[in-house]
């Protein structure tokens, strides 16, 4: 069942960003930061939590779940840290990511050409 | 006739392109979806790890793959088919980095990869810390009051 769902959510957050990329004239890149924003602006009152309990795989893997991680760690940081952790927790889930995204991406680019 | 064609051949081309591009992401997106799910269930049974790694796991294997993809040349052309159906998803933001990467190696180590490989999905990382932390305010007001 969670299958299901989780291709109903990604593919209905897909579906959205394509219709709104053909019908204005945003880029790829404002799209993906609007995604960023919403997906932030969901992690506020913990309703991405929810979502993710309903769609699992299918709401991590959109990149409005680089947004609700973001706040989570913030939220999560100056639960524990006061305020400091507001600036020491922001990219504490998201690190994977974007680490693994840097380094992958710097070792293959030394290896292969670029194909054009 | 003629022009009355057009008009109508204008009125509706447009629209099936926005339906058809629309369906193909939904699919497309879908996809990821499950494949994401199924590596999270797959992790958890193989690994014997919690979820919340298996997590982890799945993000470092799809930006791992996107990279690889990437760099072997054909992801292009899916991002090119699919569109949003995979810039959406986490493999576009390791597509846009590993992209401006490889366009800019011929400039060097630090004046071609350093400087440019986030230039694409910077955007991303900088739009995504600023409003958490100002939703994070806003949470961190609410809480007080």
């Amino acid at each position: 069942m969670i299958y299901l769902n989780a291709f109903l959510f990604a593919g209905l957050v897909c579906a959205i960003a394509q219709i709104i990329l053909d019908t204005t004239k945003l880029t790829p890149g404002h799209i993906t930061v609007i995604f960023v924003v919403l997906g932030a602006f969901l992690d506020v009152f913990n309703i991405y939590d929810q979502i993710i309990l309903w769609a699992g795989g299918g709401a991590l893997v959109p990149i409005t779940s680089f947004g609700h991680n973001l706040t989570h760690g913030a939220i999560h940081g100056y639960n524990t840290e006061g305020v400091l952790g507001l600036f020491s927790g922001t990219l504490d889930l998201t690190a994977a990511g974007i680490s693994a995204a840097i380094i992958f991406a710097f070792f293959m680019s030394l290896v292969f050409e670029p194909k054009d | 006739m003629k022009q009355s064609y057009q008009e109508i051949a204008k009125k509706h081309c447009p629209k099936e392109n926005v339906l058809i591009n629309a369906i193909i992401a939904f699919i497309s997106g879908g996809v990821m979806g499950i494949i994401a799910q199924f590596l999270i269930d797959g992790y958890v049974m193989w690994l014997d790890i919690s979820t919340k790694e298996a997590t982890v796991c799945m993000l470092v294997t799809l930006i791992f793959l996107s990279c690889l993809f990437t760099s072997l040349g054909f992801f292009d052309k899916w991002v090119n088919f699919c569109k949003c159906g995979l810039i959406i998803p986490i493999t576009g933001f390791a597509h846009a980095t590993m992209s401006a990467a490889l366009e800019f190696r011929k400039e060097g180590l630090v004046t071609g990869i350093g400087m440019n490989m986030l230039k694409l999905s910077g955007a991303v990382i900088i739009f995504g810390v600023v409003s958490s932390f100002v939703f994070s305010l806003i949470r961190m007001v609410v809480g007080l009051l």
